[in-house]
């Protein structure tokens, strides 16, 4: 097999956006860690920083590429096992960071491993379900490779960072396309859908709208006895969900997490506590206007109103001061670079390297999905970052590494032609 | 459907927040641009600004309110100028000055009219301010100094600049910021984060209420209490014992490097720099060139250290193996140090020194002899001066400390490199610098790095970088002051340096310092002084040193003091140090004979000296 890298088969567009996309991240950290610049020019601030991160993401670029065919198809367990006593040695060594014990700590500089985790499991999941024995649509199968995904979410879910578990329930995503059955799915949207419903309207809105679908959907298909069946099923499956719903809302759900719900969906006003990051942001997309108040002026980053900008908010830095444009020019670049991903992973003819590419695309999409629905206010607070913009080594890192091994598994792609 | 579900979502999801952002940036936005829109006041609530407790928390620095006068233009009418003036203790001109400014500024905005009134001056304007149309009272607060003291280590606030307002985003005009200090280098936590309120006025400028709801109101975040670790008893008791003198006292805990107390001399009552008379206070205080009130000698000045660096190149020279503690260096009232080159000593003819009795004699020739000896361990003079260089840098000289104060110098120790450039082609040899030797030439050192060196050495090898800040409301200080930092000698060489220098107390230069029960530990030193006086170059009365330590074992305190034109180190420098020590490990003072001495001790003749036209004799 040829073993050298083939400048011509790599995807350069992709590269291209991708180098784009964190030199963008470069200079809005760069306006919104201002306040940090004039504290003091001694301390290491988060734009020298994140500019050393990505020096350091083109040598993890051109290391990957340079590595074997098939490196990662032979090793992908054996990382996947690191991977795991990492996560598993955080309880031990880590550094509990605002409440959560998800960081390595090396004098200056820390490491968290739920970020590397997440390239990694992807790595695992397409090695097992492309292997020849491998099968979705058996319960072995599916067994397995819930498992993969089961074993680090657990691990993060002690630590705990909600958000990190929520980016592992999208390889459901992935599932879903190499042919899980699609009851899986059903019931995940239909669990999703009436959660916010339940919470919205009450359960005994929902359970009466249930029964009331049910009965016209058993008269429409009377006829039909396994759509009877499978309705029967599905409504019981939900009923039951929508009353432990209510449960779980209230009794295992904490304040603040309840508080975030109830601010997106409108229920409670709260500008002042939970609310206070959003509505900020909120502002500063609406001072941004159409063309931004301009790099270095937004009023809103530099009066550093809006907590965490240069890491989670990073997206409310480019509302404001690069505007209407710039936010959706950001959002396009993103948009082309996952479907470009998506089309290509279709291309494949290795099932290894489809999975795995699969997996880049839903990884991506879910951080870009919850981030920026959560900058402007379509979807909770869930503390993520977003892909190569936010401040962050550990994320950058990461994001890179995901990206770098999807780039070298697609020009291998046009090798074996 | 599997297929094209992924992409679906994608291009969905794009779409929707593209949609969205069309909502929030493009047609949506009447509720922001706030700070605009003239309809809209803005009001911050400002957090009541931090208190400062000293290490035992007694309460230094709090907090009390002042009044500004606020004015608005339009309405103005004023029923009698005269009775008006008078009240808020200006002239007429000034009145009309001021009103002018204030309708140029705006003439239906209030603006500030008076600033920073007093309550005692509030009580008599508020009396008849029903009189005055378009004034209206503004509550502020500002700092309240409790203790006469330590207004060198406090600082500080004062309004904000132009300059400041324009550079930083937070600040607006009017605001206080911390100017020196302490005030200064823990401004955030201190100031807190202030908080906004926006109301919504109708077409006359009346406030009819909350903005929306308060939907973009900001609460503040109230501000940090700070425990400095200065002690206040012993900051004040400094600060009697310096009256009359010029210099600065330091005083260090070893093992956590706390700053006990910084006296410098002469000081001023921090209560000056607050008010209405801030910059009139100011002026006067910058303009004591004598005196230099504003000019913190602890922690700017830079003077050649003296006997006391000869504690340094001993250790320097036990640890690069010149000498044991035993080795004898003889001595007649001086010594050849180069072929007709003498240095001057006070040992008497034929005096053998080992290095205990060579420290508590502070012998020149002793110090001199292995200070040229290290220097020429290696055959390349350059490497032997770099090496010297690097082990006495390493006890924190030649550079900033680091401490938590916006004040330093980084004094002077000199390297092969600035003595090239001072003798170029290789012109210079050991002998060349050999004042370095006992602590003149071109050293040159503040007092807070002297009272550094004292510390190190009472840890026998280490210190922490000295701080002022004990404790903030409940953040931990900063990791640096926790951590130890060692010297580039070895903790064995120090036990005799320590002996010779318990017996220059018990037996030696300093005896006149001696604590009963209290095993104290010291060295004196006496450094010449130059200036130039209308271009040339005259030499000033020595100042006075001493650095030291107690208990021996197990250091409470190490201190440095100094003292300016005090000629020898024992004869102000050393008592001093001693009543410090004894004030803070006894809590009181028994020696009152050396009491009186040291605060009826005036040097105010000294200073005046190079003032005076006519011709001084100095060292008397």
């Amino acid at each position: 097999m040829n073993n050298e890298v083939n400048i011509r088969r790599i995807d350069w567009t992709s590269v291209l956006i991708l180098s784009l996309l964190i030199s963008l991240g470069l200079g809005n950290i760069y306006s919104s860690s201002q306040a940090y610049l004039l504290d003091s020019l001694l301390t290491i601030n988060p734009f020298t920083k994140q500019l050393i991160f990505a020096l350091v993401s083109i040598f993890i670029f051109l290391f990957i590429q340079i590595l074997p065919n098939n490196f990662f198809i032979k090793y992908s367990s054996i990382l996947y096992v690191f991977s795991i006593i990492s996560l598993i040695g955080l309880f031990f060594f880590g550094n509990e960071i605002n409440g959560a014990l998800a960081w390595y700590q090396f004098g200056g500089f820390g490491l968290q491993p739920s970020e590397f985790a997440k390239p990694i499991t992807a790595l695992a999941l397409a090695k097992y379900l492309s292997d020849i024995n491998s099968n979705i649509r058996t319960i072995k199968t599916q067994f397995y490779s819930f498992l993969i995904v089961l074993i680090p979410i657990v691990l993060i879910i002690l630590q705990p960072d909600p958000g990190t578990v929520i980016i592992f329930l999208s390889f459901l995503l992935v599932f879903y396309k190499v042919g899980l059955p699609s009851i899986y799915m059903n019931l995940f949207v239909g669990f999703v859908l009436i959660f916010f419903s339940t919470i919205l309207l009450g359960p005994f809105n929902i359970i009466s709208t249930l029964i009331i679908v049910t009965i016209i959907l058993f008269y429409l298909f009377r006829k039909n006895k396994k759509f009877i069946k499978k309705i029967f099923i599905y409504g019981s499956i939900f009923s039951i969900f929508i009353f432990s719903v209510d449960f779980i809302f209230n009794n295992v759900f904490e304040q603040r997490h309840r508080d975030r719900f109830n601010i997106v969906m409108g229920l409670e006003k709260d500008y002042r506590g939970s609310g206070y990051n959003t509505n900020q942001s909120r502002i500063a997309f609406a001072s941004g206007g159409m063309f931004g108040e301009g790099f270095l002026k937004g009023s809103q980053t530099r009066g550093n109103f809006v907590p965490e900008q240069h890491t989670d908010y990073i997206f409310s830095t480019v509302g404001e001061e690069w505007g209407f444009t710039g936010a959706s020019f950001i959002i396009i670049l993103f948009c082309v670079l996952m479907l470009r991903i998506s089309k290509r992973a279709d291309l494949q003819r290795n099932l290894f390297s489809k999975i795995y590419s699969y997996s880049t695309v839903t990884i991506i999409f879910t951080h870009f999905f919850i981030n920026i629905g959560m900058v402007i206010g379509l979807v909770p607070t869930i503390g993520i970052p977003l892909p190569f913009l936010s401040y962050g080594g550990s994320s950058l890192w990461a994001f890179v590494l995901l990206f770098s091994i999807y780039i070298k598994l697609d020009s291998e792609r046009t090798s074996k032609w | 459907m599997k297929n094209k579900l992924l992409p679906f979502l994608i291009i969905l999801s794009s779409i929707i927040f593209i949609l969205r952002l069309i909502w929030v940036q493009l047609i949506n936005i009447d509720d922001v641009k706030l700070s605009n829109k003239n309809s809209v006041e803005k009001v911050y609530n400002y957090p009541e600004r931090g208190y400062i407790y000293d290490r035992n928390n007694k309460l230094i620095v709090g907090n009390e309110p002042f009044y500004d006068l606020m004015i608005i233009p339009s309405e103005l009418k004023i029923v009698d100028t005269i009775e008006f003036c008078k009240i808020l203790k200006i002239d007429k001109p000034t009145l009309i000055d001021k009103i002018k400014k204030a309708s140029n500024f705006s003439k239906i905005k209030p603006s500030v009219f008076i600033s920073q009134i007093s309550k005692i001056d509030y009580a008599v304007i508020q009396e008849k301010l029903w009189k005055y149309k378009g004034f209206s009272i503004r509550k502020k607060s500002n700092r309240n100094y409790l203790l006469n003291s330590a207004s060198n280590i406090l600082g500080y606030i004062s309004e904000v600049n132009d300059y400041e307002v324009r550079d930083n985003s937070y600040y607006e005009s009017g605001e206080l910021i911390g100017r020196q200090g302490i005030e200064k280098s823990y401004e955030k936590k201190l100031r807190g984060v202030k908080g906004v309120s926006y109301f919504q006025k109708d077409n006359f400028n009346r406030i009819t209420g909350s903005y929306k709801e308060g939907i973009y109101d900001t609460i503040y975040k109230p501000a940090k209490n700070i425990n400095l670790t200065i002690d206040s008893n012993l900051q004040v008791y400094g600060d009697s014992l310096m009256s009359n003198k010029f210099g600065s006292i330091i005083a260090i805990e070893p093992n956590s490097g706390e700053i006990l107390s910084l006296i410098n001399a002469p000081n001023f009552d921090p209560n000056l720099l607050i008010g209405r008379n801030r910059s009139k206070n100011y002026l006067k205080l910058k303009n004591d060139t004598i005196g230099k009130p504003l000019f913190d000698r602890g922690l700017q000045g830079m003077y050649p250290p003296g006997s006391t660096f000869k504690l340094i190149n001993g250790l320097i020279a036990l640890e690069e193996k010149i000498i044991n503690e035993n080795t004898k260096i003889s001595c007649s009232e001086g010594h050849f140090y180069s072929k007709n080159r003498f240095m001057k000593c006070h040992c008497k003819p034929g005096t053998e020194n080992n290095l205990n009795t060579a420290i508590y004699n502070s012998c020149n020739t002793y110090f001199a002899t292995i200070y040229k000896k290290t220097i020429e361990k290696y055959s390349d003079t350059k490497e032997g001066m770099d090496n010297w260089n690097k082990h006495v840098s390493s006890f924190g000289l030649g550079d900033y400390l680091g401490y938590d104060h916006p004040l330093g110098r980084p004094g002077l120790i000199p390297n092969s490199e600035y003595y090239d450039k001072w003798y170029p082609n290789n012109r210079w040899r050991a002998a060349t610098t050999i004042s370095n030797g006992i602590g003149q030439g071109e050293i040159l050192t503040t007092p807070i790095q002297l009272g550094n060196i004292a510390a190190t050495i009472a840890n026998r090898g280490w210190y922490i970088t000295p701080h002022f800040v004990k404790k903030i409301s409940n953040d931990s200080i900063d990791a640096r002051y926790k951590e130890k930092k060692f010297s580039s000698i070895e903790s064995k060489y120090y036990d005799a340096i320590v002996e010779g220098m318990y017996n220059v107390i018990e037996k030696g230069t300093a005896q006149n310092s001696k604590i009963k029960n209290i095993k104290i530990v010291g060295k004196t030193g006496t450094a010449e002084n130059f200036i130039k006086i209308n271009g040339t170059r005259k030499q000033l009365t020595d100042h006075s040193i001493f650095i030291g330590f107690a208990p021996k074992d197990n250091p409470k305190i190490a201190i440095a003091v100094f003292i300016e034109n005090g000629y020898w180190g024992t004869r102000w420098a050393a008592p001093i140090a001693s009543l410090m020590i004894e004030k803070y490990l006894n809590k009181n003072v028994d020696r009152k004979y050396l009491e009186n001495y040291i605060l009826e001790g005036d040097l105010t003749e000294e200073y005046l000296k190079p003032y005076t036209n006519i011709n001084f004799s100095i060292n008397e």
